[in-house]
């Protein structure tokens, strides 16, 4: 990779940090409501693995915590900060908020709250793309506790029978919630469990960028080759609580301090330090060129944009404009 | 105009809206090489192939979700779940899905899908094999829910169903798929809204769904032999509910009665009822009434089946007591 990339995805990393952090201060001001699940800790699973997609081509779909998904899909940042606002100009114009992001225009088809529910509509989106002989993937992200649910047995199964052209992306940061995987998982590596499916599948590092886009890249052909399915885990861990009103007492410090150490950000600045793609100064620059971004941009735009309209309130429920040969008024 | 079976004109529809459109394909449980439990998709694997006609593993809640997914991608699914009993593990993708997603997307994200079913009882299939469920559909924003009581409305409403935009869910009836009606032979499509007067009369309103306006109808002809005129009410559509329809009637007739075979606790005769009374209260010269199932997991034994289910006497008997006459 050359160094224009690899500072690029640094910034990136950065940015989704910056981004986060900022949504929680938002959420302390109560701009923003309801349940806001933060990705920090995460970002290299994510940036990896769609930097090495087709973004805007192929089909991405994944649970709650979704920002960073929906932005490195395509989704404008400010549309998704409006969305955390409830403003009419979100991506989901105020009527989904933090969970529940769409962007269909960069086939960013959703981030849904129910665990496990996107396994099967990643699958129903590979079956489109197959259908109509496109070279198109859907990439599924979730965590491991999703792999608990019936949606994930009941998918892995048909994903594998129809051969759909679908990679899940396991991210296993080893908690759901605030039971730890060994005490509701019995196999806790959870690339194994789709082997019972004839799926392939491998586990790797997910804390290291480029060991994400690489092993991202071989699932990736795999699945645009028509091999079928594939299943891929990367070990990871986020930092803050599960959402805003966790405690975190089910972790302990010395775990929480082991994994702070390696942290995506902190080991790619060191890597592309040491190379000398990057200076202390460069990184300075680059950190205070997103805060103004977000500031100025971003949060501008949310804060500035209109809220929903209450007349519009029963809009978006059924086809606002539905055709009547179909829908009627009866012929008497 | 020819006289087709239930199964038969739900047969045509699926044949003529796969040859219409290449994006529609039909999805379930033995539909495919075995021709479906009802025979509703019987020939057309051979027909249109195994990546149209797609036989599912055991899977209801998944490839539901399947179905919703291929949708949001511009695919038409027709889905087919052997018995509403079974439609109970499709409950998150139907209903927190696909019912919710134009609407949390904010108008972005559509999901297409069909969703046939058979909800009723049939013939000593016991409690597991019985359930009705509609109001359960009937109660969730972002859902559209048909009753066809007959072919015409089988054939044409689920044709309207697969070209409409939104998520419709169409509740058959184990004892309907062998009735008879006639249909055009030309290409036609029936609504997904709007209530129907299929009897006129002018003492009494009967109001039915699915397979209870055929109870309605069958009283009818009895009432008229009492004197009565009896206009029966098929609602045909649950969601959206035709309102002005059963307003109508209730304000020509000043009396009626609702039909259905489900239980009757929070249903679609306790919905019907408040809709009268909000909308058309003052009409009213007598205290309507609903007939309904016994409030009991259905029996199989034959006789206290047939007495858990209402039948055209029920309807009958409940109908001369909002007249008075009993
Ligand atoms: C069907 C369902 N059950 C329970 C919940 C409550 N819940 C929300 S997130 C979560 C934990 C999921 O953990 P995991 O899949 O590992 O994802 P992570 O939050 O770690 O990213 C639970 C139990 C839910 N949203 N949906
Ligand atoms: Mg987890």
């Amino acid at each position: 990779m050359n160094a224009e990339d690899q500072k690029r995805l640094l910034r990136e990393m950065i940015f989704y940090r910056r981004f986060e952090d900022r949504t929680f201060e938002a959420y302390m001001e109560r701009k923003i409501g309801g349940f806001l699940h933060l990705y920090s800790g995460q970002e290299a699973v994510a940036t990896g693995v769609l930097e090495m997609a087709r973004t805007g081509h192929d089909y991405v779909i994944t649970g709650y915590r979704d920002h960073v998904h929906a932005i490195k899909t395509g989704a404008p940042p400010r549309e998704v900060m409006a969305e955390l606002y409830g403003k009419q100009t979100g991506s989901s114009r105020g009527r989904g908020g933090s969970m529940h992001i769409f962007d269909p225009t960069v086939h960013f088809m959703g981030g849904y709250a129910l665990v496990g529910q996107p396994f099967p509509l990643a699958a129903g989106l590979a079956l489109a793309c197959k259908h109509k002989g496109s070279d198109q993937i859907a990439i599924c992200f979730l965590g491991d506790g999703a792999n608990n649910q019936g949606t994930f047995h009941e998918t892995m199964n048909m994903a594998s029978v129809w051969k759909l052209p679908v990679l899940f992306v396991c991210e296993n940061n080893l908690y759901a919630i605030g039971t730890r995987i060994e005490r509701s998982t019995a196999v806790t590596d959870q690339y194994k469990r789709v082997c019972g499916y004839n799926i392939p599948s491998s586990q790797h590092d997910g804390q290291n960028i480029e060991t994400v886009m690489e092993a991202a890249k071989n699932a990736i052909d795999h699945v645009r080759g028509g091999n079928g399915p594939y299943f891929i885990e990367f070990m990871t861990y986020r930092h803050r609580g599960h959402s805003m009103s966790d405690a975190k007492g089910y972790r302990n410090k010395e775990e929480e301090e082991q994994w702070l150490k390696r942290d995506p950000i902190v080991l790619y600045t060191e890597k592309l330090r040491k190379a000398g793609v990057l200076s202390d100064k460069d990184i300075k620059a680059m950190e205070k060129a997103i805060d103004d971004e977000i500031e100025n941009e971003i949060i501008k735009f949310a804060e500035e944009s209109p809220e929903p309209r209450v007349e519009d309130l029963t809009k978006y429920v059924l086809d606002d404009n539905p055709d009547p040969r179909w829908i009627g008024p009866l012929q008497k | 105009m020819a006289e087709i079976a239930y199964w038969e004109a739900i047969r045509r529809a699926h044949d003529e809206e796969l040859a219409n459109d290449p994006m529609v394909i039909v999805m379930g449980e033995d539909i495919g090489v075995a021709g479906g439990t009802y025979k509703a998709t019987l020939g057309l694997y051979d027909k249109y192939g195994e990546s149209r006609i797609i036989d599912t593993p055991i899977s209801e809640n998944s490839y539901t979700g399947v179905g919703i997914g291929a949708s949001m991608a511009g695919m038409r699914p027709i889905i087919e779940i052997m018995s509403i009993n079974f439609a109970l593990l499709a409950l998150d993708t139907l209903i927190n899905a696909a019912a919710k997603i134009r609407y949390m997307s904010g108008g972005r994200v559509q999901c297409p899908i069909v969703m046939r079913t058979p909800g009723g009882t049939a013939h000593q299939l016991a409690a597991q094999h019985s359930a009705r469920l509609a109001r359960m559909f009937m109660s969730t924003s972002g859902l559209r829910v048909v009753t066809p009581r007959g072919p015409l409305d089988a054939c044409g409403m689920l044709k309207s169903a697969v070209r409409c935009n939104d998520p419709v869910i169409i509740i058959e009836h184990e004892r309907m798929y062998n009735l008879k009606e006639e249909v055009p032979d030309e290409e036609y499509f029936r609504p997904l809204e709007g209530a129907e007067v299929v009897r006129e009369g002018s003492d009494i309103t009967l109001i039915g769904y699915n397979y209870s306006v055929h109870l309605c109808l069958e009283a009818a002809k009895r009432l008229e032999k009492d004197g009565i005129s009896a206009e029966v009410v098929d609602l045909r559509a649950l969601k959206p509910l035709d309102r002005e329809t059963i307003r109508r009637s209730v304000e020509k007739t000043h009396r009626f009665l609702v039909a259905e075979e489900d239980e009757a606790p929070v249903g679609v005769g306790a919905e019907i009822m408040a809709v009268v009374t909000e909308d058309c209260f003052y009409a009213l010269d007598a205290q309507p009434a609903r007939v309904h199932a016994a409030d009991v997991p259905v029996p199989y034994n034959h006789t206290l089946e047939k007495a858990a289910i209402p039948d055209a006497d029920d309807v009958y008997q409940s109908a001369l007591k909002v007249m008075g006459k009993i």
